[in-house]
């Protein structure tokens, strides 16, 4: 009984069904592109980041937001196809079977892995398209454009462990696919990503401060050299890159166990 | 015999509903032990106990020689689980489905595509291995289904309500690969909420109602327990009808049901063939024109509405019930109960 292979097992099964119903991967895509186009040419002119209302700086600026809110919303993708193996009768078969505890789960947070990684590739190529490009000064290189997307891609992968834990937790695909993306709202909105976080009212920029996916943000800011880096006493602020690393880590860790745990014990 | 499947006391509760309450049960190796009960009588609650996929509150239950509880996983490798609704990816080929289970069954890579090929062939998918499981006919999810729970032809086999939603060809067909697979030696609990498919199928049958055993022994068994036979009569003209009453009432051992609309007369009986036989030359001696005429051995549906006080019918309507519902009504007030019905 091997983790390792069983998790290959369901990450490629759930791939071959990502080719087979091209159409939700193709959804997935088409609205974050959508958010691109609307943040720059709709909000671009107004939005003040330090002391300019350009729209260049600001499409900058915006481009980490919306890769990091982007590769959160896998969380909805695997909370619906868990909940539709657990309705559909799968899951039972599968918790029949003799194979390793956190593999049905593993290989869907894998699967869906490949997916954000697709999707984000696409991304940046419509984001490069729109005029979007990585700071200039000396720092920014390949090696820490790179890990800026690594650390992007890793939060997409724990907030999938969210995902998980919703999907074992409902009862229909509907309620997974609501349940998944709802609270992103405020996780996503009530950050650094779309507006200069020190230009809100003190108790919410502390919010936003330590909002977990704020420290995603402001690391690929760091890392890509985009304008826009927030000013902030708060540790996770200051450490972007540590803080982004610890969290999403974190959040595996914590979501992980919990999910395996309730796998285990589900009742579909 | 040894026992394949053993469970004692088995109790478990959802909220204030006992599913399971104190459920014995046991299958000696090579047999089959149909669960019959209506929707919600804890059949599904059961098979999920002994395949590993549910704690009970209490109770011990050992299968293929190992604990559920102690050895989940041990248990797993030595069972096949054929569930109610087909559990297949409907967006998978049939043969990648079977290749996907072999492999979580942990066969290697290439015996588990054998073996899909294998079990493709045996269950007439062939032509259709490489086409998504979604294009299937309801027939053919269930064969692919029962492929997957036969990837390791597994000692001990599970089917929840195999043929529910099938239609009779498909059911029949299901039937025969059924009765091939336990001429080979499998052990096979399987449950049923059709009267027809326990008498057909099983070995054992174990009536369960409200989480409990209520009745358990061979087919025949159970019905000589709500006793002898009975022969029915249809007479041609209806104005014959109470004269024929009349002339039954004296062969009869008990009360008689008529169904006036439809000119049916029930009565006990005990001679069998050779008293069938006096009852059509009297009713010939006296011109009595008749329809039909035979004579009736109680049916498993006789015997669930004695041991339950209740026709076997779903209670609460649940998941799969419109087909039997249909069967049912269809059934229940044709057959005579040995009771006098008057209508």
């Amino acid at each position: 009984m091997s983790m390792v292979a069983d998790s290959w097992v369901i990450a490629r099964r759930n791939l071959i069904r990502m080719t087979r119903i091209p159409e939700m991967v193709l959804f997935g895509i088409i609205q974050p592109v959508m958010f691109v186009v609307l943040f720059t040419y709709v909000f671009g002119g107004s939005m003040k980041i330090g002391d300019t209302t350009d729209p260049d700086v600001y499409k900058d600026f915006l481009m980490p937001g919306i890769f990091a809110q982007t590769v959160t919303f896998a969380t909805a993708g695997s909370a619906a196809g868990i909940a539709d193996d657990a309705q559909k009768g799968l899951m039972d078969r599968f918790r029949s079977l003799p194979m390793a505890r956190g593999a049905v789960l593993t290989g869907r947070t894998v699967a869906d892995l490949v997916q954000t990684a697709l999707t984000l590739i696409i991304l940046a190529a419509v984001a490069l398209m729109v005029g979007w490009r990585t700071g200039t000064a000396e720092s920014t290189n390949a090696a820490r454009i790179l890990a800026g997307f690594g650390l992007l891609l890793l939060l997409g992968y724990a907030f999938t462990w969210i995902g998980a834990l919703i999907g074992l937790s409902v009862r229909t695909p509907e309620a997974a696919t609501s349940g998944g993306i709802i609270w992103l709202f405020p996780v996503t909105f009530i950050s650094n990503a779309f507006v200069d976080s020190s230009q809100m009212t003190p108790w919410v920029r502390h919010i936003a401060d330590w909002n977990p996916f704020s420290a995603t943000v402001q690391a690929a800011r760091v890392l890509f050299g985009s304008p826009g880096v927030v000013q902030s006493d708060a540790w996770p602020m200051q450490h972007p890159v540590w803080a982004s690393l610890l969290w999403s880590v974190l959040i595996v860790a914590l979501f992980r166990t919990l999910a395996v745990r309730k796998y285990r014990s589900a009742v579909s | 015999m040894q026992e394949a499947i053993v469970a004692e006391g088995l109790v478990k509760t959802f909220g204030s509903v006992r599913a399971l309450d104190g459920v014995d049960v046991s299958v000696p190796t090579g047999t089959v032990l149909g669960l019959l009960g209506p929707n919600g009588a804890g059949k599904t609650t059961c098979v999920r106990v002994l395949t590993t996929l549910l704690k009970p509150d209490s109770g011990r239950a050992v299968v293929a020689g190992h604990d559920v509880l102690k050895n989940p996983n041990e248990v797993r490798r030595s069972i096949g689980l054929s569930g109610q609704f087909a559990a297949v990816d409907e967006y998978l080929t049939g043969r990648e489905n079977l290749r996907m289970v072999g492999e979580l069954y942990q066969l290697s890579g290439r015996d588990a595509k054998r073996r899909a090929d294998e079990l493709l062939a045996q269950f007439d998918l062939a032509d259709a291995g490489d086409r998504p499981a979604k294009t299937y006919s309801g027939g053919m999810r269930r064969r692919l289904d029962l492929a997957a729970a036969l990837v390791v032809s597994p000692p001990v086999m599970f089917m929840d309500e195999p043929t529910t939603g099938l239609d009779p060809r498909n059911r029949m067909a299901l039937w025969r690969v059924i009765e091939e697979l336990v001429s080979d030696g499998t052990t096979l609990l399987l449950t049923t909420q059709y009267l027809e498919e326990a008498d057909h199928l099983a070995h054992d049958i174990a009536v369960v109602d409200h989480g409990k055993v209520i009745a358990r022994g061979t087919a025949d068994e159970l019905k000589a327990k709500v006793g002898g036979e009975r022969v029915e009569v249809v007479v041609h003209d209806q104005e014959r009808l109470t004269e024929a009453t009349e002339m039954l009432a004296g062969f009869g051992k008990g009360e008689l049901g008529v169904v006036k609309l439809q000119r049916r007369i029930t009565v006990p009986v005990i001679g069998g063939a050779k008293l069938l036989a006096e009852v059509i030359r009297e009713l010939d001696a006296r011109g009595i024109e008749i329809d039909d005429i035979g004579l009736r051995r109680p049916t498993l549906d006789d015997v669930f509405i004695t041991l339950t006080g209740h026709a076997a019918e779903t209670e609460d309507g649940n998941a799969g019930g419109e087909g039997d519902d249909e069967e049912q009504s269809e059934a229940a007030p044709q057959r005579g109960r040995g009771k006098a019905v008057k209508h």
